[in-house]
């Protein structure tokens, strides 16, 4: 060893601030994929090859699991007009409270009798097993409750998006769109009830919700 | 790398008994490594959560024929009986005199997807051009999954013609005959 001693570089690099931020970015990735409202109905969609995406607004949802319908409209402010139509309809009154429950309501499946004893209800005990799902039937009158439903859904969106007009900038996104999601173990008489009073209220286009199929 | 230092003691012990103590370093490169393939996880899960909508168009209700039967010729369309088991069962023509005579298939490419890609080629043949329509009749005891799955065949092979109907008595008899209807 000669006077001429090369100091060793340190090869080593310090991971601690590389840790650091990756477990920052993957704790911001877990909030955001789940931060989102507990399904009251578990559906298990099955798998198709389509592209398109359920749009996140300006539709509405129903849902068939365990033979019980659920029924979802996305836009808290059409869902609000649709309980005033549908309490019009059905004869029922609903206070301010009831309505502001349903404002944040996602999906109920309950007859509309039982509706306001659902809004009384904290959100933890509006659970699948007390909500015994929307009746329906294959008449056009105030037993298929799904029929009314919809009816003012599509309804409530007419009118909620006239009253938009006025504003600037703004684009009518024209109709409700009607999605179907079914559980893929359900029977086909439950769907075909349910494609059957889509039809007689002449909404002959709706969609059904998938999941991405990967392969084949 | 990143050291964890511990304070590595007041000695060894006395004695024959030395406790090998673990170096005060401890290389975080591994974290890492688990960090982003966690990161990588989360990031493709949620892209792939989206819900995806498969778009079915009905033709207008008819009030007078429930059984929506519309005129169509009899050597352009293929019937697709769905019945349980994840099993269809598929006849070209008329039921009362097919062309083909009802056949037990399976769905996938390898089922399904054979025949319908057969009779696509066919079908202008027999028919001067015109191309082939699919009927499809699910039964009682088929499920979502299998009506979804048809859809999407429609959509793979391209069939520019089909229609969902409802299946009649006749039809289940033949699904009933080659055990395709059970619960």
């Amino acid at each position: 060893m000669g006077k001429a001693k090369v100091k060793r570089a340190s090869t080593s690099i310090d991971m601690t601030a590389m840790c650091d931020v990756s477990f920052l970015l993957l704790t911001f990735f877990v909030l955001t994929a789940t931060a989102r409202q507990p399904e009251v109905l578990v559906v298990d969609t099955p798998a198709s090859s389509s592209p398109e995406k359920v749009p996140d607004d300006n539709v509405g949802i129903i849902s068939v699991a365990e033979g019980k319908i659920f029924f979802s409209v996305k836009n808290p402010n059409v869902r609000e007009i649709t309980l005033k139509n549908m309490s019009q309809k059905y004869n029922i009154n609903f206070s301010a409270e009831d309505y502001e429950q349903f404002r944040q309501l996602d999906e109920f499946g309950v007859p509309i009798q039982n509706l306001r004893q659902l809004l009384s209800l904290p959100n933890d005990q509006r659970t699948e097993s007390i909500q015994p799902g929307i009746p329906v039937d294959t008449t056009e009158t105030s037993s298929n409750e799904l029929y009314s439903w919809v009816q003012e859904a599509r309804r409530a969106t007419i009118e909620f998006n006239r009253s938009r007009e006025g504003e600037r900038g703004y684009e009518d996104p024209g109709p409700m769109k009607v999605a179907i999601k079914a559980d893929a173990e359900e029977k086909y008489p439950i769907i075909n009830l349910i494609i059957e009073t889509l039809r007689n209220q002449k909404q002959n286009k709706f969609s059904f919700v998938t999941g991405l199929r990967s392969d084949s | 790398m990143a050291e964890l230092n511990q304070d590595s003691g007041k000695g060894n012990k006395g004695g024959k008994v030395r406790a090998k103590k673990a170096g005060g370093k401890v290389d975080l490169t591994a974290m890492v490594d688990l960090a982003f393939l966690l990161i990588t996880f989360f990031m493709l899960t949620t892209s792939l959560n989206t819900p995806h909508a498969m778009d079915v168009a009905m033709p207008d209700k008819n009030k007078m024929d429930a059984n929506d039967n519309l005129e169509i010729a009899d050597n352009r369309s293929i019937t697709l009986l769905l019945g349980s088991d994840d099993k269809i069962s598929w006849y070209y023509g008329q039921l009362a005199n097919p062309i083909y005579p009802p056949t037990t298939v399976d769905y996938g490419k390898d089922g399904i997807r054979q025949v319908l890609l057969r009779m696509q080629k066919e079908v202008p043949q027999r028919a001067g051009g015109k191309d082939l329509i699919v009927v499809i009749r699910p039964s009682e005891k088929s499920i979502q999954r299998n009506l979804v799955d048809i859809l999407d065949e429609m959509r793979i092979v391209d069939v520019k013609r089909y229609m969902i109907s409802k299946i009649n008595s006749d039809e289940i008899e033949v699904l009933e005959s080659e055990g395709l209807f059970n619960d």
